[in-house]
């Protein structure tokens, strides 16, 4: 049973484009989420500073008491990530099927400015399907 | 733990010495910020010198505890972003894990943190670093001349950990 908490996109310069929070007692009003987002660009990027052998690409899973957090960086630098519970299995397989429809519905969007934050429907519908467990645990096999 | 990580781009990470040491280093940090212990095993890459090296990884753990604090979706009751916390308030990690290496952390109540950074394909090392923990507190806590809060230089320490942390697979 995949039980996501919340999403999170963030454009290469750390913006937050997109917000979604299906949680209940985890609700951050707009300013604290634009505040965690950019933090977390900043700790991405440091925690490349750190790495002990070349070739570093920053956090990919951060595991907490309470939550485990999964990132997914693209190539033109733009982070998807995802907050869950502890041992949520396929976040990976999810994040790049989000990254799939980010691609589809956002960037082929021809009204969409890039790097702006995410107005568009058919993107929310299809996430709201996505995070749904039974289709998680499909992207799984 | 499965592993999505890598694309062609990136090379693979570390492959085990055949000693069997994993371990990369490790840190061992008071509750004020002053580095006690910093212990190498294998480091190719020194991005910086070693007291940016300590603050960078202070300040890293510093605001991931704040982060984690922040974003925790259990608890209603949350302070504000960037407020210190104190030893065991708040939601903390204990570990996150990159491409290249695998940082485990523990913050003990008396606000000593140990982190040990490895290969990343190593498993859940909570019960390596409170046995961690507990050396210190043998050979460098219980030692009558050590002075707290200044850095450790107990040669028995220095061995237990070695052998220790060389056995962990």
């Amino acid at each position: 049973m995949a039980a996501i908490y919340s999403l999170y996109i963030i454009n290469k310069s750390g913006g937050l484009i997109f917000y979604k929070d299906c949680g209940t007692k985890g609700r951050m009003d707009t300013n604290d989420s634009l505040r965690v987002a950019s933090l977390w660009h900043s700790m991405h990027a440091i925690s490349q500073q750190l790495s002990p052998v070349n070739g570093c690409s920053g956090i990919e899973l951060l595991q907490a008491d309470t939550f485990d957090l999964h990132c997914f960086q693209s190539l033109p630098g733009t982070k998807f990530f995802v907050v869950c519970e502890p041992g949520t299995p396929h976040m990976e397989s999810l994040l790049r099927y989000i990254y799939e429809l980010y691609t589809d519905f956002v960037l082929k969007n021809p009204f969409y400015e890039i790097e702006m934050p995410i107005r568009c429907e058919l993107f929310d519908i299809n996430l709201t399907l996505a995070v749904q467990s039974d289709r998680v645990a499909l992207l799984g096999r | 733990m499965q592993f999505f990580g890598g694309s062609e781009i990136n090379p693979s990470p570390q492959v085990p010495t055949a000693s069997g040491n994993n371990a990369h280093m490790m840190y061992v940090f008071n509750r004020n910020g002053v580095c006690l212990l910093y212990k190498e095993w294998n480091r190719p890459l020194h991005t910086l010198n070693p007291q940016q090296d300590h603050k960078l990884m202070f300040g890293l753990l510093f605001s991931l505890k704040s982060l984690t604090a922040k974003m925790d979706p259990v608890n209603a009751e949350k302070g504000n972003l960037g407020v210190p916390q104190l030893p065991g308030q708040g939601c903390s990690f204990h570990s996150f894990r990159t491409n290249t290496y695998k940082l485990s952390f523990m913050e003990t109540p008396s606000g000593i943190k140990i982190i040990l950074v490895t290969h990343p394909k190593t498993g859940d090392l909570r019960e390596s670093l409170k046995y961690i923990y507990g050396l210190y507190v043998e050979y460098v806590a219980k030692n009558p001349i050590y002075n707290p809060g200044s850095p450790v230089k107990s040669e028995l320490f220095n061995t237990a950990l070695d052998q220790y942390v060389r056995s962990i697979s």
